[in-house]
């Protein structure tokens, strides 16, 4: 059993973060490597990358959105409670290199998976900049730690509740247009990773991002997680989670994450009805 | 003798009717009784050299322990049977006897064969439903630890086998719960769940400890694993990488590998959805894409799923396919269709992504190949589309690279399968033994556990004698 020892409740209640004790996991992780979890007997496997692993006290902490069944329940774990199984660190890790000038771009939970990305290239001594988004000020999350972790921080909100009033795309250009960026980190929503892509690919700047398609098993057994990329079909779990932007098929991996969409619903609001009338 | 065969027919196996079970995930057939199998092993001629047991891999003493139930000794029956085979009740369940003891049994030769399997089933049943679990006597602790890399057929026989040694056994296995493809791949109706628990639970009775959620080649390594003073290594990881067809629109929403549709189905027990949190996709129309075990497992399960029709796409002839006949004979007596000599060319799609049918060509069996077989050769212009929402790609399993790959000092074959030694499992890797379908490809249960068993000897020499 993995037990939670911290929990912080941020954006309004819709984003959790857990730090868990799993030493083993701990002890290897490196950033952009993730770990599958799952609460309950007939619980379903669900991937996170990991936002923090802390070697030392033998934790690993993830941040997610509650967004179905799954994450509900993840929800309701308390201190003290455990997660069934956690299976990891799976996954390749981010490839760090110093190259000088480099952008990360975050937008919602991928602002979680960005954080020890951004820290370790800050580390190996590239200039980083940073352009986090949400869309609007109380759904911004780390915001302070991002500031650490890089040079400079640019923060954006769709409704011009904080920061730039706009889409975390905007700003990116415009750092762009200053020249010399060697590379560019985007981790969000898929349409998100999509349109930085698509604008970098203009400015000949490589791009990586992470994909987080339906997973299963995590250790390419499955193929459930095959993703398009230069035109060849790639299993995200084992030959990512991170790829080429400029090569990715993103309209293929919209249609497949949502596969399970009406079920999905269904499934929750079965769980919310009966939850609340309890 | 012939007289005598026809005067003296096999003893049936009930089973569930195929209109009811085609809907339901209990297993199909439901066992002898004791009056049947007493009358099933009646028809065993004791032969004084058995054939049967030179067909069965791991020769199984089949004339002894059928002499046994004849006397009506159920209980020395299987402790006869356990001295060759630690799963009896899984192989008289999931054995293709029909081309091992059975295959070779005299009295097919005029009539039906013994019904081997059934009585192997039937000990086993009997000693777990019946039997004190008595635990049979141990060897003294000899201090040496060993890690067993994945809990399938061979990881379990290695475990069992060692532990009665005296070694300290643990198992690592990837997923959260042991068993491999016992319990993620072959399905309920054909392997019940509980039987495997049962199996690992006497294992863990024996002292052997296990660790799931442990991916080795991730989590811990195979150095990492003698640094923490492991003395010696079985890697039993099986053969799991899905293979597809690589066609055009293999991506599309409703195209499964058969190993992701069993796993969400067995293991996740998706069937139960939303009852469990994991869902799977409910096909009308399911086209299944080969015609191995795998094929027919996922085409029966799709059936239980509630499908309208389920059909079998295959590009050879009947003759030609690998599964067992008995699985074959059930899944057509529930219904499942036979599309045989016809080749999937492309999948076809809806704007949303979605699987809408594909295009197929019908063909005909031309010169033989390399293999002997017939090759089938496409036929021109007889192309046509089959409508359907969900198709299972079950067209076989590579070697999953995942713990080889971080594992440069065990050497592989061209395919990517482990090499080893012949007759003692060992592996190019001092200390390290592999065995099952990571060596052999994608074979049967009762091979992978041959293999385990004569790895696990050959590591008890290593331990008592050295390398
Ligand atoms: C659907 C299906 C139906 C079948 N039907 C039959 C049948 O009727 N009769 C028959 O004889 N055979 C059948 N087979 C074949 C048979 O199941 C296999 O040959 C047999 O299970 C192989 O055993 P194994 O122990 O080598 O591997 P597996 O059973 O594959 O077990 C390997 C285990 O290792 C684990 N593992 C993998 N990688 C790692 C890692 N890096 N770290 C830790 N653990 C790891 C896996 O999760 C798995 O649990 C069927 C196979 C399938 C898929
Ligand atoms: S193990 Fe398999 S082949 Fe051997 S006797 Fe039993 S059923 Fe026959
Ligand atoms: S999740 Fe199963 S292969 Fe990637």
């Amino acid at each position: 059993m993995f037990k939670i020892v911290r929990r912080e409740e941020m954006a309004e209640g819709t984003v959790i973060l857990n730090e868990i004790e799993a030493p083993a996991i701990a002890k290897k992780a490196l950033p952009g490597q993730f770990v599958i979890l799952k609460a309950g007997e007939d619980g379903e496997r669900i991937p996170l990358t990991m936002a923090y692993t802390d070697k030392d006290n033998g934790t690993i902490t993830i941040i997610y959105m509650v967004v179905g069944k799954s994450t509900e329940l993840f929800k309701e774990l308390q201190v003290g409670d455990s997660f069934t199984d956690v299976i990891g660190p799976l996954g390749k890790a981010t490839h760090l290199e110093k190259l000088g000038k480099v952008i990360c771009v975050g937008g919602g939970t991928g602002v979680a998976v960005l954080h020890p990305i951004t820290r370790a290239m800050k580390e190996i001594g590239n200039d980083v900049t940073c352009i986090i988004g949400a869309r609007t000020k109380d759904l911004l999350i780390l915001e302070e730690q991002m500031t650490e972790a890089s040079h400079d921080l640019r923060v954006c909100t769709d409704d011009g509740s904080y920061g730039h009033h706009g889409f975390v795309t905007d700003v990116m250009k415009e750092v762009l247009e200053q020249g010399d960026v060697k590379q560019v980190v985007a981790i969000g929503p898929v349409p998100m990773m999509k349109a930085v892509s698509n604008i970098t690919k203009e400015f000949n700047v490589p791009t990586l991002v992470s994909l987080n398609p339906i997973m299963v098993d995590g250790t390419g057994m499955c193929g459930g997680c095959r993703v398009s990329v230069a035109g060849e079909t790639k299993f995200a779990c084992v030959d990512g989670p991170e790829f080429d932007g400029h090569q990715v098929d993103y309209d293929e991996l919209m249609l497949r994450l949502q596969a399970y969409l009406e079920d999905e619903k269904k499934c929750h609001n079965d769980y919310c009805t009966i939850r609340d009338a309890q | 003798m012939a007289e005598k065969a026809k005067k003296n027919p096999r003893v049936a196996m009930p089973e569930q009717d195929p209109q009811v079970r085609a809907r339901n995930f209990l297993e199909v057939p439901t066992g002898y009784t004791p009056k049947m199998a007493q009358e099933e092993a009646a028809r065993c001629l004791q032969c004084k050299k058995p054939a049967c047991v030179a067909g069965c891999p791991v020769e199984v003493d089949i004339p002894g322990f059928i002499d046994l139930i004849s006397q009506g000794d159920i209980t020395a029956a299987i402790r006869n049977l356990w001295t060759k085979n630690a799963l009896p009740a899984v192989c008289g369940r999931v054995c293709p006897q029909e081309i091992q003891c059975e295959g070779k049994c005299i009295v097919g030769k005029k009539g039906e064969p013994v019904a081997i399997g059934n009585l192997e089933r039937f000990c086993a049943d009997y000693e777990r439903e019946n039997g004190t679990g008595e635990l049979p006597p141990k060897a003294e602790a000899t201090g040496k630890k060993v890690a067993v890399v994945g809990s399938g057929p061979s990881g379990l026989t290695v475990a069992g086998d060692l532990i009665l040694k005296g070694h300290d056994v643990t198992i690592l296995e990837a997923f959260h719960k042991p068993g491999g493809v016992l319990v993620y791949g072959i399905p309920e109706f054909r392997l019940p769940k509980d039987i495997v628990a049962q199996e690992v639970n006497f294992l863990e009775r024996l002292g052997v400890k296990l660790e799931c959620n442990a991916v080795v080649g991730r989590t811990v390594s195979l150095d990492e694993l003698f640094e923490e003073g492991y003395d010696a290594i079985y890697v039993g990881v099986g053969a799991g990488l899905p293979r597809f067809m690589n066609l055009p629109g293999e991506n599309l929403v409703g195209i499964l590998s058969a190993n992701e549709y069993l796993t969400r189905a067995n293991l996740m027990k998706a069937y139960k959805f939303p009852e469990v949190d994991t869902p799977i996709p409910m096909g009308k129309n399911v086209v299944v894409l080969g015609a191995g075990n795998v094929a027919m497992d996922a085409a029966r399960t799709a059936m239980r799923l509630g499908a309208e029709n389920v059909r079998v796409v295959y590009r050879r002839s009947r003759e030609e396919m690998p599964a067992r006949q008995a699985e074959i004979h059930h899944a057509e007596e529930e219904g499942i269709e036979m599309y045989l000599l016809t080749n999937p060319t492309q999948y076809l799609g809806n704007e949303k992504g979605r699987l809408t049918g594909m295009e197929c060509l019908k063909m005909e069996l031309g010169e033989p190949d390399d293999s002997g077989r017939r090759r089938p050769v496409p036929i021109e212009g007889s192309e046509f589309h089959l409508e359907c929402d969900l198709c299972i790609v079950a067209v076989g399993s590579g070697a999953n690279p995942l713990l080889t790959s971080e594992t440069p000092d065990m050497k592989l074959n061209q395919w990517g399968y482990v090499m080893t030694e012949e007759h003692s499992g060992k592996t190019t890797k001092k200390g390290v033994w592999a065995g099952g379908d990571i060596v052999t490809g994608a074979a049967t249960v009762i091979l992978a556990m041959g293999a385990g068993r004569e790895a696990a000897n050959s590591i008890h020499d290593y331990l008592t004698l050295g390398w």
